[in-house]
């Protein structure tokens, strides 16, 4: 066994929403094997992990009871001095944004060379050699020439293997792995997923592997250990947890899995009008610059696309795909460079920004994150009233249909004066999508507005927009990165790459028989895609 | 389906809780109010700060004269006091305009693209050339009164106000809950003012207090170089200058305005950085 905890308790601070961050936790790793703690965000995981590796500010999150043994020997009972000793030779950790976790100012050769500086005894060459070997193992390409860049030079995914090379150097027996793919497109994440396994595998360690992802549990996992409000409340092998898990948490959590399989579509909610209209847009970045040649980016490129009334059309791509520069042309926040764009018959894409005001209304946004799209300073109610009184709308009236509206999107009217804080994360994309449903729009295009909620709240976020589409019949744009969430709400599908529209179809056409080569790879790359979740 | 209940949280504190519970602020605004009182009832007890009475000429501090006289035989007390009134009105009066004419030129600049490369160019020109030469040139231009010297202090101030007031629109009017208010048709006043204005109050007050505490040195340099306000008002900087002939003779009349000058504007730094601290403790962290 190379990680026992057992009874761990750590409090948190006076005036937290809770008493303890993790509560009574046990549990462990055996050498080689993968065991992933998985639950929603503020379910005490990283917490978790963070104390075993002595990396929290003990002032503030004091650990009260317990015992973390690491083969055998209790790390908190360790100073600081000590724990520096186990940090990195006996434990290796990867953390999730790997651009902030290393130094942008040394060269990522030299940042792991500085591991075995400390904790070896190797001279120059052989520090050389063991790094070289070590970034072979990870598949860096060209590792003599990756030794002398910066972390700026290298892409998300070469950057993560750099970590992985990093805690793997002095070859620990356990890998704390924190979120280590949340930040990477989905390609990448399958690729570093393969990479993890293939290495703990060679290399025999325990891995404690953290995330909130039920895809990524379903890959790699051996066991599963799930949170809730700082306190496991069961664990399992994979097999066990992900077919036939006991607690009703850990059901709810996997019942709100999106599956990837779309379900059949009755296209009786789409309508025979055609709403929107573009033609052959393009968004081209950059100036011409003043002092020699200016750079230009092409972010869209050449997208012709129609939406009907109705009709809930999603936009599936990695970033840096142009996904979001579309949706942001689209509601004209910037100005498309080429092209036209009409929405219920006028084409907005060259009007001047006086003569756009009049057509607002027809189309609304809903932003990716809920806590910063509601103005802090103002009350839900004045948010809401906001756009209807910009269309002549009195105030009572504003005030009237806002209320009808909270109650559709399942907020309390009654909450109407309180400030956006007061709501959860959840609620605040509630309170968003009602603000767009408030102007009676003809299109709503949701920008990743589900990406940064929970996965139990994700799925009544995206029953919320089903349901609102239904009753009030407009069309709907809806940009994502997860296949998941694609598969189960869009109507159509559209996948970009590079700027371009790559391949466009009926959702169960397109993820039942992919044409484009990149199609295909993104959905082989789906995490977890052999694991039956539910349909919506 | 929906979660309706609503996230309970603490009361926001009071203000004043959150004044009280800072040291330096606390300090600071005593020290200030008390300087602030002295300044404004104190000439109804004293004499004149511009009567003679060549009786008491060039005295030193003493239970009747507590600042002693200077060798007109005017009391100095009386007169620093004044000073005091002058010095605390040309502060607050300059952090005032400084600020309304910076808030307003910083949200164009921010805003409106078109007026961002005129402004800032101005703006980047005034701050090339020195404050307190810039102010003598203007006072030489126009004249010495109180008006033209408040006037000559704001100018220079100015640039640094639109500089901070540009940066937080840039940030900003990039939040999505500005983009949310433009798709939902606001105009461009109503997105100025309840989105972006309420944003760069915080740090506002805080730059205010410290235009306040140059205002005042710059004041007092100004008439100690006898560029400032007419000389027959007794500021602390014409005080200072006066005594500077006879200053090996009676120390007392530059110690004593100094001193009120030292520490009206040190109150007003502490002031300044207790805001700081209780407004945005994020940078207060960082500093």
């Amino acid at each position: 066994m190379v990680l026992k905890i057992e009874n761990l308790t750590v409090k948190l601070p006076k005036g937290a929403d809770r008493e303890f961050a993790i509560e009574d936790v046990s549990l462990h790793v055996d050498k080689g094997e993968i065991v992933c703690v998985v639950g929603e965000s503020g379910s005490g995981k990283s917490v978790t992990a963070f104390t075993i590796m002595g990396l929290i500010p003990r002032k503030e999150l004091t650990p009260v009871a317990g015992k973390i043994l690491l083969e055998g020997e209790d790390l908190l009972t360790k100073d600081n001095s000590e724990m520096r000793k186990f940090r990195g030779s006996r434990i290796g950790m990867i953390f999730q944004e790997p651009m902030t976790a290393l130094n942008p100012v040394m060269k990522v050769g030299r940042q792991i060379e500085e591991l075995l500086t400390i904790h070896t005894k190797h001279n120059e060459q052989e520090r050389k050699k063991i790094i070289l070997e070590a970034m072979d193992a990870v598949k860096l390409p060209d590792p003599t020439k990756i030794f002398n860049t910066y972390p700026h030079q290298l892409s998300g995914g070469q950057r993560q293997r750099i970590m992985i090379a990093m805690a793997l150097v002095l070859e620990p027996n356990l890998l704390i792995a924190d979120e280590p793919t949340t930040a990477l497109d989905v390609t990448t994440q399958a690729e570093v997923l393969t990479l993890v396994k293939e290495i703990q595998r060679i290399k025999g360690m325990g891995v404690l592997f953290i995330t909130h992802d039920f895809g990524v549990v379903a890959d790699i996992a051996d066991r599963v250990v799930v949170m809730q409000n700082g306190l496991v409340v069961e664990e399992g092998t994979r097999d066990k947890i992900l077919h036939s898990p006991e607690h009703p948490y850990t059901q709810m959590l996997i019942n709100s899995v999106p599956s990837l399989d779309p379900p059949d579509r009755s296209m009786e909610n789409v309508q025979d009008t055609k709403v929107v209209e573009m033609s052959s847009v393009h968004k081209t970045y950059g100036s011409l610059g003043i002092f020699g040649k200016g750079r230009t980016v092409k972010a869209v490129q050449d997208v012709s696309l129609d939406l009907h009334g109705g009709e809930l059309v999603g936009i599936v791509g990695e970033s840096g795909s142009g996904k979001s520069t579309l949706a942001r042309c689209l509601v004209r926040l910037i100005d498309p460079t080429e092209g036209s764009i009409t929405i219920n018959g006028k084409n907005i894409s060259t009007l001047s920004r006086g003569l756009l005001r009049p057509h607002r209304s027809e189309f609304q946004i809903v932003f990716q994150d809920p806590y910063r799209s509601l103005n802090p300073r103002r009350t839900i109610e004045q948010s809401l009233i906001e756009g209807p009184m910009n269309f002549g709308m009195g105030r009572t009236e504003a005030v009237a249909k806002a209320r009808e509206v909270l109650e559709i999107v399942g907020i309390s009217p009654d909450a109407m004066g309180r400030f956006p804080h007061q709501f959860s994360g959840g609620q605040r994309q509630r309170i968003c999508i009602a603000r767009a449903v408030v102007m009676e729009p003809k299109l709503i295009v949701a920008d990743e507005a589900v990406s940064a909620l929970d996965v139990s709240v994700q799925r009544q976020v995206l029953d919320l927009f089903l349901d609102i589409r239904q009753r009030f019949g407009m069309a709907m744009l809806f940009i994502t990165h997860d296949l998941r969430v694609a598969a189960q709400v869009c109507d159509r599908v559209v996948v970009m790459q590079h700027g371009k529209v790559v391949e466009q179809g009926k959702t169960t056409d397109v993820y039942n028989n992919p044409q484009h080569p990149y199609t295909q790879e993104l959905l082989a790359a789906a995490p977890g895609r052999d694991v039956k979740f539910n349909q919506l | 389906m929906a979660d309706t209940s609503t996230v309970t949280l603490k009361e926001d504190p009071s203000i004043f809780r959150i004044i009280s519970g800072n040291k330096g602020l606390m300090t600071g605004l005593v020290i200030l109010a008390v300087l602030t009182l002295i300044a404004l009832i104190g000439p109804i007890f004293t004499e004149s700060p511009t009567s003679i009475n060549p009786m008491v000429r060039i005295k030193p501090p003493s239970a009747d004269m507590w600042f002693g006289t200077d060798p007109l035989g005017r009391d100095l007390f009386a007169r620093a006091i004044w000073g005091g009134r002058i010095s605390l009105s040309v502060g607050v009066a300059v952090a005032i305009v400084a600020v309304g004419f910076g808030l307003l030129l910083g949200l164009l600049a921010g805003y409106i693209r078109v007026l961002d490369a005129i402004i800032m160019r101005v703006m980047d020109g005034l701050m090339a050339i020195p404050g307190i030469l810039l102010a003598i040139a203007l006072i030489s231009l126009t004249g010495a009164s109180l008006f033209t010297v408040i006037v000559a202090i704001t100018i220079p101030e100015i640039p640094r106000v639109v500089r901070l007031v540009r940066s937080v629109v840039l940030t900003v009017r990039e939040e999505a809950y500005v983009e949310a208010a433009i798709a939902a048709g606001t105009k461009l006043p109503g997105i100025m003012i309840r989105h972006i204005l309420p944003n760069t109050i915080a740090p506002l007050i805080v730059q205010a207090t410290y235009v306040c505490a140059s205002a005042m040195l710059t004041e007092s340099i100004l008439g100690f170089l006898g560029a400032g306000i007419p000389p027959e008002i007794p500021s602390w900087g014409n005080i200072m200058s006066e005594g500077r002939t006879y200053f090996q003779l009676c120390p007392w009349i530059i110690f004593f305005p100094g001193v009120a000058l030292g520490v009206t504007v040190m109150s007003v730094n502490i002031v300044g950085d207790g805001l700081r601290d209780t407004l945005d403790p994020r940078i207060a962290k960082k500093m």
